[in-house]
């Protein structure tokens, strides 16, 4: 189980998460959803501990582990895909793979995490993390990552950003491949946040709505309509 | 003969076994301590100082192996190794120099290479530079000359990861025209070392192409300095890649050049000094690895 407790995050004095309290349990299946600038990655980088909230707690399974560093919370079962790839001169698709399984894999191995996402090994096992690297490739490869590391609670950060080809079933079956492990996805797509069990919706760094997927989708579609015809939600 | 601590220091630099090569010759503390020439390629000393001269003839295939080691402290000097590469040769140079230095003098080695090569030849080039043991003076300053005739190329591979408190290296190049050099070179220094690099080329014949591609690291209390100038005089090609990463307190200074002398002279350069991005070491402790773990897979990637 994962727990938020009053976390809040401001910079320059700026809000950018308040107060936000919130109980995903184990095995649960939450999308969070909102504007641009609504702190989705904000609160997604403090679950992870690559951003250091002002104020609050975290709570992994019981444990406070607020201010546990990034790498013991990655050996404690959270694993995260960003929203942006992270480039790397010199290392290959293959090393980050042996990383994050944290052994050296057999080109099978490696076959099988990037064949998930819908990659050919063989033409990007060797391949450098680098600017050579196409936006859609780089983020399933990211995407791989997260599988190959493995881990109780995942946390992914706009999965389907830059991959428009890629048909979504093969991303929720990627998720679908997760069984019973906890995720939280950050998700503006309808289809991606269609596979959730509950919907939070993040509004100018607050829980503006948090419920059951059926009911949080229709007041989504009501509130957009209404944004469309120019009244209030 | 070469006893078994030399092997070790040895191996470092040509990660085999020498007197495999076809013409080899093995210089320790101030001598030459085995050689071996073959048909087409010969290897003489020199008359009036230290130094050998290679002759390599027409059309030759193969590799030649010259490393040098210090193991005793205080060993300082200056050596001469001339090159004549003639036309259609095809070779793999190994050179390279292995200081061990327990004691309190500086053992210095000045490797001086000058090499001709001739029409259409391909030459190999790797140099492996290295220090060993406690002592605080361990010195190379190594100076390497290529005048590249038509159509001849060069690649020549420099590494140099730690251990060496001092270095100061020298490459000079002209090319003629069609020729083609590939420069690359990899830095680890950490400490109080310094390394100074210095390259310049002059592309002078039509079609000639020079790329050099520098990737150091600077650690701790360490300084680097790069220099190079390249100079197009004819429609040519030059390229100057140069990153450097930061560690720690290290200073890096990069000093860029590229002169056109020809309207058709295309010269590029780019370089970039920085430290580790903060969203590297992240991503790999998200993987698991702590910063330190993650600080040497980055370092390692970089110069591999
Ligand atoms: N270090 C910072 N300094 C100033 N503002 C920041 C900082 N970090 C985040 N912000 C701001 O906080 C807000 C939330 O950012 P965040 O990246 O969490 O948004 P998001 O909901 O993920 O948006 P998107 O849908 O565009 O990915 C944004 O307005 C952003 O500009
Ligand atoms: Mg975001």
């Amino acid at each position: 189980m994962l727990r938020l407790s009053n976390v809040s995050y401001t910079v320059d004095g700026k809000d950018i998460l308040s107060s936000i309290d919130l109980t995903i349990e184990a095995g649960e299946s939450v999308v969070i959803t909102g504007h641009n600038g609504s702190g989705k990655s904000t609160l997604i980088k403090i679950i992870m501990g690559i951003i250091t909230p002002t104020s609050g707690n975290i709570y992994l399974n019981g444990e406070d582990i607020t201010d546990l560093p990034i790498y013991e919370r990655a050996k404690r079962g959270l694993t995260i895909a960003f929203q942006q790839p992270v480039k790397f001169k010199g290392l290959t698709v293959k090393n980050l793979i042996d990383t994050a399984t944290s052994h050296s894999n057999n080109v099978s191995d490696v076959c099988d995490y990037l064949s998930k996402v819908g990659l050919c090994a063989k033409n990007y096992i060797d391949r450098e993390l680098d600017d050579t690297l196409s936006g859609g490739e780089l983020k399933r490869i990211e995407i791989a990552m997260a599988m190959a590391k493995g881990g109780e609670v995942y946390l992914f950060d706009e999965p389907e950003a830059g991959i428009d080809l890629w048909s979504f079933e093969e991303l929720t079956s990627v998720f679908d491949a997760l069984g019973d492990k906890t995720r939280v996805i950050v998700s503006h797509q309808e289809k991606v946040i269609a596979t959730a069990d509950r919907i939070v919706v993040l509004s100018q760094g607050k829980v503006d709505r948090v419920g059951e997927t059926s009911e949080i989708m229709k007041s989504l579609y009501v509130s957009r309509t209404c944004a469309r015809l120019g009244g209030d939600k | 003969m070469i006893k078994d601590i030399d092997k070790g220091l040895l191996s470092l630099i040509t990660d085999y076994h020498s007197q495999d090569a076809e013409a080899f010759n093995i210089r320790k503390d101030g001598e030459s301590i085995d050689r071996r020439s073959s048909k087409k390629i010969t290897i003489s000393p020199k008359a009036k100082k230290n130094g050998i001269d290679i002759r390599i003839k027409k059309g030759t295939k193969g590799q030649v192996h010259i490393p040098v080691i210090l193991t005793k402290s205080g060993v300082e000097e200056s050596v001469y190794n001339d090159f004549y590469i003639q036309a259609g040769a095809d070779v793999v140079i190994v050179a390279g120099c292995g200081i061990h230095n327990d004691g309190d003098k500086t053992s210095r080695h000045d490797g001086i290479h000058t090499f001709y090569v001739g029409k259409g030849a391909k030459v190999k080039y790797i140099e492996k530079h290295l220090g060993k043991g406690t002592g605080a003076g361990k010195v190379l300053n190594p100076v390497t000359r290529v005048y590249l005739r038509e159509g001849a190329s060069m690649e020549m591979e420099t590494t140099q990861l730690g251990g060496v408190t001092y270095s100061k290296r020298d490459t000079m190049a002209k090319l003629d025209a069609g020729a083609t050099l590939v420069i690359k070179e990899k830095i680890l220094t950490e400490g109080e070392e310094i390394a100074k690099t210095k390259f310049d080329v002059v592309l002078r014949g039509e079609g000639a192409s020079v790329e050099v591609i520098s990737r150091s690291v600077a650690k701790d209390e360490s300084y680097q300095a790069f220099d190079s100038l390249v100079v197009g005089e004819s429609e040519c090609f030059g390229h100057v890649e140069c990153d450097a990463i930061l560690i720690g307190n290290a200073v890096v200074d990069s000093s860029p050049r590229i002169k056109a002398r020809n309207v058709d002279a295309t010269l590029v350069h780019e370089a970039a000094i920085g430290k580790i991005a903060g969203e590297q070491l992240t991503k790999l402790m998200t993987l698991g690895l702590n910063e330190s773990e993650a600080e040497d897979l980055i370092i390692k990637g970089f110069l591999s």
